[in-house]
């Protein structure tokens, strides 16, 4: 009996052992990209999150990444290889990684997932994503600001709400500062092609646009719009170096912080599924510094748009808006309500084409 | 001075342990290049070919993989043997995708057992409706087969993207462009539980079997081989040239298409812009790798899906760039090609003639 008894605690004393080193492993943070780490713009950020969470961390975490993770059928082999190979949380890029990743995360029920731009979500799976369009708004009110041609030339890639929205806020801003503006919009069809981005940036510009927005991940446009002489704004990080002059502002995705706090939630064991959405104000959406080139008077304006955005004071879509069709959509001094803004599948009125389906 | 010397007989056992050697020399210049990007050379190896062999896991993930590969290059083989050049297996794999998927979405909610044989059907005749077009080019005005099978493979792409972004777009899905996911009587079954091999595999199987049958017992086989190996003999023996073209095409089309709509209905699940990853064009190095025989092609068909597996797991566990997968699969290319030189050229040193010399 005192044998067995000795054997039982021997045990114990083992699996309490094996748990206190499984403690002092790092927890594995896994991230799966859409493009290559360098594209210089939504990947790139990414990437940064990456690293500012190994800076939070140092040998605490152990990330990992998968980059240039097309959104077919390799999607799914991928996101599964990083929870086999113990990932404790994996934070997957792109929208088009939204099955897959529901469908892994319901073969590993213990790993945490975090799925950037979705809607679908799971006991195991978070959303998240930026109010990119405060940024927009801020874009568009210097656009607007900007244009000589009144013509606003726009590269979008898919027409799910998040781009529809976006080209809505600037839009609608624009227009606010200058009634005579007009969108361009040309959908290439994909988040990351510089050639087909720089083929739709010379379209625009023959079309009559001297200012260019774009939704799709490279600095291909900006460096069209530097070639060329026109203007233009940078896409989720600082396009800079890619049109020194031509770059007005950029919108910066900074998805570090929120990272952070994630891994932070399951080193604490507090993680748990939630949908996040947020805008400048905690910081995951920033406002590159203006360019001088902007007149004094347009960055003012656009500054206090942002400051009042932050203070909680401005909203983007607030009323009168009407819909393309001409139906009201906002009576005058109401709010977009956030349930209508995340499945935003309608130009508001003004936008010309039609949405692409 | 050296020069290449026709061998006059060519030897069998050098021509099947070619793509062996091709596959030795891939792994050692494999070696001297993660030596020179400073990554462990031995340990990248082993993880790009040997660790994915380790577990049921990855072994059925190879076999998800290998599947497309090992159907399109079955269908290509008797092509190439003939000399019909069917470069267009990514659009027709498109094509069958396309097909059998639209049956899928209009079937949505039926169930029944034969939904799914219905709809291998019309990835079948989806792929061969596909590859009809440069048949009958090719037949009938003698264009050229090679660019009109390719060119349409980008025709075809642009048509899955034009039906996602339209008509078979997900009511529900936030206006994303891709379809539906499939409903379970529309899902391929699952092989082996817990993991994504799949029936498809079977499929490919009974292929490979089929082939070796074919090219060992049916006139077919022997059509082929002698259009390929002499066309001039092949027209003295009656056949008739089109009519081998036409069978080449549709073969391979129908395989190429079934092999769409497997991959659609089966890992994928839905009809998504971003199904084709160019299985159409490395099954080609299948085919070659696989001398043109249906077990080398089987055998061909892992070890390319593991280059794809085991790349992977390089960038995951080692940071390798993701290109290496590409780079490898280029060099097996490269090294069977120039080995293939060897079998049937022998070198030869040959000493200047004094003569010449002193002339």
């Amino acid at each position: 009996m005192t044998k067995l008894l000795k054997l039982f605690t021997g045990c114990l004393a083992v699996l309490v052992l094996m748990a206190g080193v499984a403690k002092a492993e790092p927890t594995k943070v896994g991230f799966v990209y859409v493009g290559p780490t360098g594209d210089h713009g939504w990947t790139y950020e990414h990437d940064q999150g990456r690293l500012a969470v190994e800076k939070a961390f140092g040998d605490k975490v152990k990330t990992t990444y998968v980059e240039n993770v097309s959104e077919g059928p390799d999607a799914e082999r991928v996101i599964q290889q990083l929870a086999r190979s113990g990932h404790d949380i994996i934070f997957t890029t792109s929208f088009g990684y939204m099955n897959p990743t529901l469908k892994v995360a319901k073969r590993f029920p213990k790993v945490k997932f975090e799925h950037a731009t979705g809607f679908k979500r799971a006991d195991n799976v978070s959303t998240y994503s930026a109010r990119f369009y405060e940024g927009r708004h801020v874009i568009g009110l210097i656009a607007g600001k900007m244009t000589k041609s009144n013509v606003v030339g726009y590269i979008a890639s898919f027409p799910i709400p998040e781009v529809v929205r976006g080209i809505n806020a600037a839009y609608l801003a624009a227009k606010n500062v200058n009634p005579a503006v007009k969108f361009k919009v040309i959908w290439v069809s994909t988040w990351l092609d510089p050639g087909k981005e720089a083929d739709a940036a010379k379209a625009l510009i023959d079309q009559g646009a001297d200012v260019l927005m774009q939704h799709t991940d490279s600095p291909a446009a900006i460096k069209i719009a530097e070639e060329k002489g026109i203007v233009a704004f940078g896409q989720a990080s600082n396009m800079k170096s890619f049109g020194p002059t031509a770059q007005l502002t950029s919108i910066i995705d900074n998805w570090g912080p929120y990272y952070i706090d994630r891994v932070q939630a399951v080193m604490d064991g507090t993680w748990e599924s939630k949908d996040t959405w947020d805008g400048i104000a905690p910081g995951m959406v920033g406002i590159l510094e203006f360019s001088d080139r902007i007149p004094a008077d347009v960055r003012k304006m656009a500054g206090d748009a942002r400051d009042a955005i932050v203070a909680g004071t401005l909203h983007p879509f607030t009323g009168p808006i009407n819909k393309q069709d001409g139906s009201l959509w906002l009576a005058a001094g109401e709010t977009a309500d956030d349930g209508t803004l995340a499945g935003m599948n309608f130009y508001v009125e003004g936008v010309e084409g039609s949405l692409p389906n | 001075m050296y020069r290449l010397e026709p061998r006059k007989e060519i030897s069998y056992l050098l021509l099947y342990l070619t793509p062996v050697f091709a596959i030795v020399l891939t792994i050692l210049a494999g070696l001297v290049l993660f030596t020179l990007i400073g990554k462990p050379p031995l340990q990248a190896i082993s993880i790009i070919f040997f660790e994915p062999l380790g577990d049921l896991y990855a072994v059925s993930e190879m076999l998800v993989k290998a599947t497309p590969l090992i159907l399109i290059a079955i269908g290509l083989s008797f092509g190439f043997r003939a000399g019909v050049w069917n470069i267009g297996a990514e659009g027709q794999f498109v094509a069958g995708a396309i097909a059998g998927g639209s049956v899928a979405l209009g079937l949505y909610e039926v169930e029944g057992f034969w939904v799914l044989p219905l709809m291998c059907l019309a990835g079948i005749l989806g792929g061969m409706a596909w590859a009809a077009i440069p048949a009958f080019l090719r037949t009938r005005f003698n264009a050229n087969e090679i660019l009109v099978s390719l060119m349409l493979t980008y025709v075809a792409i642009l048509i899955l993207s034009l039906l996602v972004h339209g008509p078979l777009m997900d009511p529900d899905g936030m206006n994303f462009p891709e379809s539906r996911i499939f409903h379970d009587a529309a899902v391929v079954p699952i092989l082996i539980e817990g993991t994504r091999a799949h029936v498809g595999f079977l499929a490919a199987l009974v292929a490979v079997a089929a082939a070796w049958f074919v090219l060992s017992r049916h006139i077919f086989g022997f059509q082929t081989k002698v259009m390929g190996s002499s066309p001039r003999a092949a027209r003295f023996g009656g056949f008739i040239e089109n009519k081998i073209i036409w069978k080449c095409l549709m073969l391979s089309g129908g395989l190429a298409g079934l092999a769409g709509l497997i991959e659609t209905a089966g890992p994928v699940g839905q009809l998504v812009p971003s199904l084709p990853v160019g299985y159409g064009f490395t099954a080609i190095i299948v085919v070659f790798l696989g001398r043109l025989n249906p077990v080398g092609i089987l055998l061909a068909g892992f070890v390319m899906a593991l280059t794809y597996i085991g790349g992977e797991t390089a960038q995951i566990e080692l940071n390798l760039p993701k290109a290496v997968t590409g780079v490898f699969q280029g060099m097996f290319l490269f090294f069977l090609l120039g080995i293939d030189v060897f079998t049937k050229y022998r070198l030869r040193h040959i000493k200047p003639s004094k003569t010449v010399a002193g002339e």
